[in-house]
C-alpha cells in the first residue's frame, strides 16, 4: 500500500501507529523558531478509543491503516456472538460479544449500525447515538407525583434497564442516548 | 512601542524587502521576487550592515515573508519587530521585551493578566498568563533535564541524539538530523510547559541551533541566544551576533550543504554582509513577532484573528 506523508494529513485520515489503527481527529501546522516544520496531530485509536497527540516532522512517512466501515443490520444473537448483515451485499458476519461489550444493551434486532473492519476483521460496532424503544416492563407511576429527578427502572426489548421518570408507563416509546444509556424523552404513549 | 524605542535612543530604519540573499537558514524558505531576488525572511542582514556602518541602536517594524508557513501561529506574510543594540547585552534585550510586552498589555486595556485560549494552555495549564515584570529565566539544558530527563551537552552525534530521545520515549525517525531530534523532544516534552503562567526567557542554546550567534564565553558548546515564550507562544528570538566573517562563512557553507541534502533551494551567500561584519561592534539583536504579540495580549487563538487579511483573503 502506498504510504502517506505529513502533507496528506487530513481529518479522518486512517493511519497505523505502533501497530494500531488511528484516525486523525485534529491537526495543526507548527514550526519552532529555527527548526523544521511539524504537524501537531491528535489521533484516536480506532480499537480502544484512546486519543493521543503526536508531533510529526514534515516529510515523515505514515503507513495507511487497512480499515473500512460498513453499514450492517443486526439480525439475531447466536450463542455468544451477534450476527450482522451487510446491507448492500447481504454478506453475514458473526461478531463476538466481547467486541461489542455493553453496547449490546442498546442494540435491538433490525437496527442498522456501523461496523469497523481492521485487516478485514470486525473490530468495533458504532450504534446510532439515539434509539427509540418500547418500555416492556415498569412499575406504575403515582399520579400527582411531580417530584423532578425521581426515577424508576424500566426494561426495554433488548433486556436493558433504563432509569425513567415516574410518569412513564408500560408500552410508552422512549428515546435513549446509546452513549450514556440515559433516558431522554417520551416519544410515544401506550 | 515606537515611543519606547524613541525613549531608548533608537533610530527607526527601513531596509530593502527584495534582496539577493534571503539567508541560508535550513528551515526558512524564501518567496522568489523576480530577477534573481527574493522577499526577505527577516531584515537581519541589512540591519547588521547598518550597525556596521555606525548606527548603534536601530529598530525596524516590517513585513517578512516565509514560503509555505500557514497555521494558527503562522502566515506566509507577517510583521516583525527587529532591533539591534551595539555594545548591548542579551540581558538588555530581555528588559526591552519585558517593557514592550507589559506596555502592549496595558495598551489594549487588559492589564497584565491576559487569558490564554484553550488550544495553547498545555496539559492542565492555567487559563491566564501574567505579563508583569520580571519574566522567568531558564536555560535549554535545564529544560531538557527537568522535562525530558536528558542531560544535553550540544556536541552529541546524530546517532547519540536519536538514542537519548528514544530512551525517554520520544519517537524519532531513523534518519532524523541533530536539530530534528532536538525539536522532536522540545515539542513533545518541553514547549507545552513554556511560559504558561508567566513569560519565560530560554537561554544558552546548543551550538547547532545558533548559526548567526556567537559562542558563549567559557562554554563553546552553547551560543548566546535566547527565545521568549509567553502564553503558549514563541514570541521572540535574540542572538549575541556573530561578527567573525570567517566563522560566519563556514556556518553559511554548512547550512547550504544541509539545504542541498534536503533537496531545498540554495541561496547565494551575502558577500556584502560578510564584508561588513568586521566593522560591526559587539552587538545583540532580536526579532519579535508583532502579530503574535497582539495574539498574546488579546487572547486570540489564531493569527488570523489579529490580521485584517490573511494570505488567502487577498
Amino acid at each position: 500500500m502506498p504510504s502517506y506523508d505529513t502533507s496528506d494529513i487530513r481529518k479522518g485520515l486512517k493511519v497505523m501507529l505502533d501497530g494500531s489503527p488511528f484516525t486523525v481527529v485534529e491537526f495543526q501546522f507548527i514550526k519552532p523558531g529555527k527548526g523544521a516544520a511539524f504537524t501537531r496531530t491528535k489521533l484516536k485509536n480506532l480499537l480502544t478509543g484512546n486519543v493521543l497527540e503526536r508531533n510529526l516532522r514534515s516529510g515523515e512517512k505514515l503507513e495507511p491503516a487497512n480499515v473500512e466501515t460498513k453499514q450492517m443490520q443486526y439480525l439475531y444473537k447466536e450463542g455468544e456472538s451477534y450476527v450482522f448483515m451487510d446491507t448492500s451485499t447481504y454478506d453475514q458476519v458473526h461478531i463476538p460479544h466481547e467486541t461489542i461489550g455493553d453496547d449490546s444493551n442498546f442494540m435491538p434486532e433490525q437496527i442498522v449500525v456501523e461496523v469497523l473492519f481492521f485487516n478485514d476483521r470486525a473490530v468495533g460496532v458504532t450504534l446510532p447515538n439515539f434509539i427509540e424503544q418500547k418500555v416492556l416492563e415498569t412499575e406504575p407511576g403515582f399520579r400527582g407525583d411531580t417530584a423532578t429527578g425521581v426515577t424508576k427502572p424500566a426494561r426495554i426489548s433488548t433486556g436493558a434497564t433504563v432509569a425513567v421518570p415516574l410518569f412513564i408507563n408500560e408500552g410508552d416509546v422512549i428515546k435513549i442516548d446509546t452513549r450514556s444509556g440515559e433516558y431522554l424523552e417520551r416519544v410515544g404513549r401506550a | 512601542m515606537r515611543g519606547y524605542f524613541e525613549r531608548q535612543g533608537f533610530v527607526e530604519v527601513e531596509t530593502p524587502v527584495r534582496v539577493s540573499s534571503p539567508g541560508q537558514e535550513v528551515h526558512l524558505d524564501a518567496i522568489p521576487a523576480a530577477h534573481g531576488r527574493f522577499l526577505i525572511t527577516s531584515p537581519e542582514y541589512h540591519m547588521k550592515r547598518l550597525v556596521a556602518a555606525g548606527l548603534p541602536r536601530i529598530v525596524q517594524i516590517c513585513r517578512c515573508f516565509r514560503a509555505e508557513e500557514d497555521g494558527l501561529l503562522h502566515q506566509p506574510e507577517f510583521t516583525m519587530v527587529e532591533w539591534y543594540r551595539a555594545g548591548g547585552s542579551l540581558e538588555e534585550l530581555m528588559e526591552d521585551c519585558e517593557a514592550i510586552v507589559e506596555s502592549a498589555a496595558h495598551a489594549v486595556g487588559k492589564g497584565t493578566g491576559v487569558e490564554v485560549p484553550p488550544s495553547r494552555r498545555g496539559p492542565g495549564g492555567p487559563s491566564a498568563v501574567t505579563l508583569g515584570r520580571p519574566f522567568a529565566r531558564t536555560t535549554v539544558r535545564d529544560l531538557f533535564r527537568t522535562h525530558a530527563g536528558i542531560d544535553l551537552r550540544g556536541d552529541e552525534s546524530e546517532a547519540e541524539m536519536r538514542d537519548l530521545a528514544t530512551k525517554v520515549g520520544c519517537r524519532v525517525a531513523g534518519d532524523a538530523a541533530w536539530d530534528d531530534v532536538f525539536y522532536q523532544v522540545f515539542l513533545d516534552r518541553i514547549e507545552p510547559h513554556l511560559g504558561v503562567g508567566r513569560p519565560i526567557f530560554v537561554s544558552d542554546w546548543p551550538r547547532p541551533l545558533g548559526a548567526l550567534a556567537r559562542a558563549r564565553p567559557g562554554d563553546p558548546l552553547t551560543v548566546e541566544r535566547f527565545e521568549l515564550y509567553a502564553g503558549g507562544l514563541e514570541l521572540a528570538n535574540a542572538f549575541g551576533e556573530l561578527a567573525d566573517p570567517v566563522e560566519q562563512r563556514r556556518r553559511f557553507a554548512e547550512e547550504t550543504a544541509e539545504r542541498k541534502r534536503r533537496g531545498k533551494t540554495c541561496y547565494p551567500v551575502d558577500e556584502k554582509l560578510l564584508a561588513a561584519l568586521p566593522h560591526m561592534p559587539p552587538t545583540c539583536g532580536i526579532a519579535l513577532g508583532f502579530d503574535r504579540l497582539m495574539m498574546l495580549v488579546l487572547g486570540a487563538s489564531s493569527i488570523r484573528d489579529v490580521l485584517a487579511f490573511a494570505h488567502d483573503e487577498v
